[in-house]
């Protein structure tokens, strides 16, 4: 028996602009602590709907979603936004780094927002994850400075900076190409192996979704295998 | 923690706009600047003004006024008091213009806490002879020194010395254009005749010049015994008591107050003056009204600048929010960017409201009805410097409260998505 990270119920959802569609339809599945699970599907399949819904930025769907056995429909925004900055890590497609402050910042701010530790603390801590991911040396740079696998990898280790229990990613290779791809994905898979880290990514890329230890298959809403 | 995170975050996305914020903050210096400038300027000139008439009004006078006796002895008796009494042509009675036991009335005063001084005076109507012709004028029995004091008679002298009315006897100081009629200078002897025919003679030791012409066309001073003298009274012989209370505003109670209490008439000030008042007040309502328009556009500059900015911020405030900045915070990084601009646009435009304000300080204004005043007047009240600072805030405040509103309800998946 392991322990279970995030639960999706019968998750339904509509999009009711211009006119309502049903995007996801009954979604129940289960993410278990160390899994490193892909969310496969084509163009339009409602992968990333999901992943909104489960990372609680979207809260317009219907079912139930238990993260770390916590009922999220009940919690308000703020509540929301707390749940996001302690247990959630966040990479996006494009990298989306704030682009007025330092990498070491960047990594920083979530860490400084959550407060539980000092700033001295946070900035160590995020010199850490920084030397796990090997960029340490950017640390100083400011994050327009830095190219497209890097702004990568600075993502990523800035959602690791609370240690969060799941940390969620939004085609996070989409936008790369081969070679960094491949680093992205073993340090994805090096948190997994070491850190036993939790993940949930969606991809188009088939290629990465194999390697990883499950894959949830979508189309038209529903999942079809997992 | 969270207070000093949102501070510095707002300080980030500040300094990395640097010239649009720098723009926004002109627009509000410019606005304070003006405003400070701007009411500096009108209150000063405002309180010139006034001054010119109110220096020199007793706040409350006492004096006999020319009029019919109230009680016509008719009312008095009491054979006839049930009944209707009327009494045809009524006629002023011939009251001496003279104060009743002016030395008990003084002495009075001296001990009364609301007064701040008084000065006594004689006020008689004379001819002024040159050659053929007989200027008509007023000859003012004044103390010089309560006078100086209380209503700043020495400032007006333009030629001559004030204290030598007191020093040099039968002596007069007449008014610029009186003197300019009588073609006299300082050392001259003029005639004068009083309403009883007399005919005596003054020297003149001054010219003074008030401000207002016609004052000047009629008006003269000369120490209360010379007045006396002129008149053939005795030394208690007083027409006029010019008080200057300590609070201004209770004047018209005052005054009703003495009336009864002394047996005299009794003017007061905001009585007397009633005009000017109205007219200061009208120009610091002007004053401040375009001082604020010019802070509400300022405000528009703010509420222009922040809505692009959080057009350009779209992707950081999405990319703050997924990693878990609630709207609340995102608003208040809004707001404290609109106060820091607020504040030290503010600070700055107190700063060069200032420097305005004294260089129009320095420059030259003569007039030749205000011999005092040699450069533009500026009142430096702390409270202009107050309603600026805190307007200021409150504007820009209001200029950021809707677009960081606007902010906090992003929704980032719309953002993420839309990339």
């Amino acid at each position: 028996m392991s322990e279970i990270i995030l639960e999706a119920k019968k998750i339904n959802k509509y999009f009711h602009d211009p006119l309502t569609v049903k995007v996801l339809d009954d979604i129940t599945f289960v993410i278990n602590k160390g899994e490193f699970v892909s969310v496969i599907g084509k163009s339009g399949c409602g992968k990333s709907t999901l992943l909104y819904i489960l990372s609680t930025m979207d809260t317009d769907y219907e079912g139930e979603l238990y993260l770390d056995n916590e009922l999220m429909r009940e919690k308000k925004e703020k509540q929301l936004a707390k749940v996001r900055n302690e247990k959630i890590g966040f990479v996006f497609q494009f990298h989306y780094l704030l682009n007025e402050f330092s990498v070491l910042k960047n990594v920083m701010l979530p860490g400084l927002k959550l407060g539980r530790f000092a700033e001295k603390e946070v900035e160590h801590r995020a010199m850490e994850k920084l030397k796990i991911l090997g960029i340490e040396k950017l640390a100083t740079k400011n994050a327009s400075q830095i190219s497209g696998g890097e702004k990568q990898r600075v993502a990523i280790a800035r959602a690791l900076i609370n240690d969060p229990l799941i940390i969620m990613g939004d085609e996070p290779t989409g936008n790369l190409d081969k070679k960094n791809s491949e680093v992205v994905f073993d340090i994805f898979e090096q948190l997994t192996k070491e850190f036993n880290q939790t993940l949930l990514v969606v991809t188009h890329d088939n290629e990465f979704a194999n390697k990883t230890t499950r894959i949830i298959e979508m189309e038209d809403g529903r999942i079809i295998k997992q | 923690m969270n207070v000093r995170l949102i501070f510095s975050i707002a300080k980030s996305l500040l300094l990395a706009r640097f010239k649009q914020t720098m723009v926004a903050a002109i627009g509000v210096t410019f606005g304070i600047a003006m405003f400070i400038t701007l009411l500096s300027f009108m209150t000063g000139l405002n309180d010139l003004l006034d001054g010119l008439i109110l220096n020199r009004t007793a706040h409350v006078r006492l004096y006999n006024e020319i009029k019919p006796s109230i009680n016509q002895p008719i009312n008095i008796d009491s054979a006839y008091k049930n009944s209707y009494n009327f009494v045809g042509s009524i006629k002023s009675s011939g009251t001496r213009q003279g104060l009743y036991n002016s030395e008990a009335i003084m002495q009075s005063l001296k001990k009364d806490e609301q007064v701040l001084g008084f000065a006594p005076r004689i006020i008689a109507q004379v001819f002024f002879n040159d050659g053929a012709i007989d200027i008509t004028g007023v000859v003012n029995g004044i103390e010089i020194e309560a006078e100086t004091s209380l209503f700043f008679f020495a400032d007006y002298i333009t030629e001559g010395k004030s204290l030598d009315l007191k020093n040099i006897s039968n002596s007069i100081i007449l008014g610029k254009g009186l003197s300019e009629k009588l073609l006299v200078n300082i050392g001259d002897v003029i005639q004068v005749t009083t309403p009883k025919g007399e005919i005596f003679p003054l020297k003149v030791v001054g010219i003074f010049q008030s401000g207002i012409m016609e004052l000047d066309k009629t008006q003269s001073y000369a120490a209360i015994n010379t007045t006396q003298k002129l008149l053939g009274k005795p030394n208690n012989y007083i027409t006029d008591i010019n008080i200057k209370l300590k609070d201004l505003a209770t004047a018209p109670l005052v005054s009703k107050a003495y009336a009864q209490l002394y047996g005299t008439d009794a003017e007061d000030i905001q009585t007397a003056n009633a005009q000017f008042e109205t007219g200061s007040f009208v120009r610091t309502i002007i004053s401040y009204s375009v001082g604020i328009v010019l802070l509400i556009v300022a405000g528009f500059g703010i509420y222009n600048i922040l809505n692009m900015m959080i057009y350009e911020k779209m992707d950081s405030i999405a990319i703050l929010k997924a990693t878990g900045f609630s709207g609340k915070d995102v608003k208040r990084i809004f707001l404290v960017i609109a106060m820091a601009i607020g504040f030290f646009g503010g600070l700055f435009g107190l700063l060069f409201g200032f420097l305005l304000s004294s260089v129009i300080d320095q420059i030259p204004f003569n007039t030749a009805s205000l011999p005092t005043i040699k450069t533009y007047p500026i009142n430096y009240n702390p409270l202009f410097y107050t309603i600026g600072i805190v307007f200021s805030l409150i504007t820009t405040y209001l200029a950021g409260f809707f677009p960081a509103n606007k902010a906090s309800k992003i929704d980032p998946v719309i953002i993420i998505r839309g990339k």
